[in-house]
């Protein structure tokens, strides 16, 4: 591991929570930490409901964090944003939605799309820049030049997803917050993607975090791995040391929910089940105990000597 | 290995090269070309497939819910069952209006789970009424031992407070919880096959392994068939007898669950499994199938997963590959199973990694 690494992200304690009613407060994320450094992936795993997503939406401030530090790049995006801060984040930092459909508008061209956020931060001189820079993305993700020129819905749904990536990454983003970007697509297609992602931040040094629920996906993309449940970071360490090494029983029962292709083993496998309350775990009670530099586990005391002699 | 032998006496369902078209605006959609596929007592049948090479589709059909642009040009699809005098009776589906099927059939006879749970419940009915009423409408029970049946059957499908969870509505629920009764809803009048349309997608991946558990353990104890339809092979692997790989229209391999997964000979096989990210290697990049599924709109010369195909023969560019019977139940559409073929192996990685899952297995051979 390098030292000088320096967090390009650097998240403490962010909480962030919804009222429902005078009465009642959903505590979506509540008071996590973690850091990225630059030109890594972070994955962020975890069943729906757990926070993943508010994470997500809550860095790249679309919704107002109830409590928490961000820091990106030395800049303070948590709280009031002023001028300069909030333009830094809306150039350096960029989003890839869940559904390619749902987050294009259906009534303009792929080329518009994608030139948009050029136009708003004027970014470029002139057309004839926008052009070049909407072109040059266009064949860094794999579609040709006279596409730019269709609307949304004469594509299929992974070059739609392209077309999505596209429009985040023109801007030459630093971070990349990618949303379970590859759920609503085919297996095959899946596959493309995800590889069109690696090439694309081996080739501009990229820093993605990169949320998802199929653990098996986010260890073929990750570098680092976070498992969130119910709006807490249970476990988060190196892909190696959460695949090799998990220590808590929800990421146990993660990894042993994964399905493997292998039918006369999987047909005898039977799955782990985990029920917080059943077990008596209070993540609220917990803290961090460090394992590695890089390997942290949120227990108490005693949960985690008993998880440790387990393994 | 396997499991059933596919006695011709207990063969519940049989397609025979089915033809469905769809009328658009744009022209005719070949969504289905020549399927043929058996489906027996007792046993698992998976069909898998990308979105649009017609999965959904074939279900649709014997349900009687085709969309009202399809049509079916030809083939046949028999349904036989034993009624209650003990008569065995045959059914052409192809052949019965979508209301004959609708009234005779669905719900008593073949029953479906669908994808998304919440838009396959009616929100602003109890959940125990829900359960209740095929029965009540099939005419299978009246209201009192209705209710009973239901109970029963929400502590069959796992959930904990069938009585309080009968008064409840859909949106108090969870998703796995919601799922589970729809599978209620399905059971409730004893149906012979059950049709599960990815029934896990919307679903978590924790409970998705519960409910792919419950749904086998349902289908030992009553004794029915079961077609799942997925686009998972994870998801094939833990609960299929026999699979069906179906692209652009056509089965393109099918064979029961082990010749499939550990000898697959079709190269869209080969890219599925291989495309699969396998938590054991260290490798990092996926591999994934070039281009995406051919458009149906058009006319298919060949073999439709040709341009795809790194493996194609000049043939598959003239001429549609018929089955070829490769040994026991396995049978594959490639030009490459010809006994006139040049000799083509699988993907060296893709290889390697069924070695190490027969050796997993503890299969050697």
């Amino acid at each position: 591991m390098t030292e000088i690494r320096k967090p390009l992200l650097h998240v403490e304690n962010l909480k962030q929570h919804f009222r429902i009613s005078r009465k009642q407060v959903t505590k979506a994320v509540d008071g996590i930490s973690f850091d990225i450094y630059e030109g890594e992936t972070y994955g962020l795993v975890g069943e729906s409901g757990s926070g993943k997503s508010t994470t997500g939406r809550a860095i790249i401030r679309l919704y107002d964090p109830t409590d928490g530090k961000i820091i990106f790049d030395g800049h303070d995006i948590s709280g009031r944003l002023n001028k300069e801060d909030a333009a830094y984040l809306r150039t350096n930092m960029a989003m890839i939605f869940q559904d390619p459909m749902a987050c294009l508008n259906p009534r303009k061209k792929v080329k518009q799309i994608i030139a948009e956020g050029l136009e708003i931060h004027h970014l470029c001189k002139d057309q004839a820049e926008i052009d070049e820079k909407v072109n040059n993305i266009l064949d860094k993700v794999g579609l040709s030049r006279e596409q730019a020129t269709r609307f949304p819905h004469q594509f299929s749904g992974g070059q739609r997803q392209r077309v999505g990536i596209a429009r985040a990454l023109v801007m030459n983003p630093k971070l990349v917050i990618a949303d379970e970007c590859i759920s609503a697509l085919d297996v095959s297609i899946q596959a493309q993607v995800v590889n069109l992602m690696k090439d694309l931040q081996d080739e501009l040094g990229t820093t993605y975090l990169f949320i998802a629920h199929d653990l098996s996906m986010v260890k073929y993309i990750s570098d680092r791995i976070g498992v969130m449940h119910l709006g807490h970071i249970v476990e988060t360490g190196t892909t190696d040391e959460i695949f090799e090494n998990p220590i808590h029983p929800y990421t146990k029962s993660l990894l042993s929910a994964i399905p493997h292709p292998n039918p006369i083993v999987e047909k005898k496998r039977i799955a782990m089940t985990y029920n917080k309350d059943e077990m008596g775990v209070d993540y609220t009670a917990g803290h961090e105990h460090v394992l590695s530099e890089t390997h942290k586990v949120l227990a108490t005391d005693e949960e985690f000597a008993r998880w440790t002699s387990e393994s | 290995m396997a499991k059933f032998k596919r006695d011709k006496n207990e063969r519940v369902l049989s397609i025979r090269d089915l033809n469905i078209s769809f009328k658009t605006n744009f022209g005719v959609v070949r969504a289905i070309r020549g399927v043929r596929l058996d489906l027996f007592q007792g046993e698992t049948v998976a069909i898998v497939g990308e979105s649009g090479s017609g999965k959904s589709v074939t279900v649709k059909t014997m349900m009687g819910i085709l969309d009202s642009n399809g049509s079916i040009d030809s083939g046949s699809i028999l349904y036989r069952c034993i009624d209650k005098d003990g008569n065995t009776r045959e059914f052409d589906l192809a052949k019965m209006s979508q209301k004959d099927i609708r009234y005779q059939l669905c719900g008593k006879h073949i029953a479906m789970v669908f994808q998304d749970p919440m838009t396959s419940l009616d929100p602003t009915m109890q959940i125990g009424k829900q359960i209740m009423e095929p029965m009540i409408e099939h005419g299978y029970a009246d209201k009192k031992e209705a209710a009973e049946k239901a109970l029963e059957l929400l502590k069959e499908v796992g959930i904990t407070e069938p009585e309080k969870t009968f008064k409840q509505y859909p949106h108090e629920l969870s998703g796995g919880m919601r799922q589970r009764v729809v599978i209620a809803i399905a059971l409730a009048c004893d149906p012979d096959i059950l049709i599960c349309d990815e029934p896990t997608t919307a679903l978590d991946v924790t409970i998705q392994a519960k409910i792919l558990e419950k749904i086998k353990e349902i289908q030992v104890k009553k004794n029915i068939s079961v077609i799942y339809i997925t686009h998972d092979l994870g998801v094939v692997a833990k609960v299929a007898d026999y699979v069906a790989v179906m692209y652009a229209g056509r089965i393109v391999e099918k064979g029961n669950i082990n010749e499939v997964f550990y000898d697959p000979r079709h190269p869209y096989t080969w890219g599925l499994l291989s495309s699969m990210p396998d938590i054991d290697t260290d490798s990092d990049r996926l591999f994934a199938i070039p281009g995406s599924p051919p458009n149906l709109m058009e006319e298919v010369v060949g073999d439709a997963f040709a341009p795809r195909n790194p493996y194609a023969l000049k043939i598959d560019y003239r001429e549609e590959p018929p089955m070829f019977d490769v040994g026991g139940q396995h049978r594959v559409a490639s030009w490459l199973c010809d006994p006139h073929a040049p000799k083509v192996e699988m993907p060296a990685e893709l290889k390697v990694r069924i070695e190490k899952m027969k050796k997993e297995a503890g299969i050697n051979d």
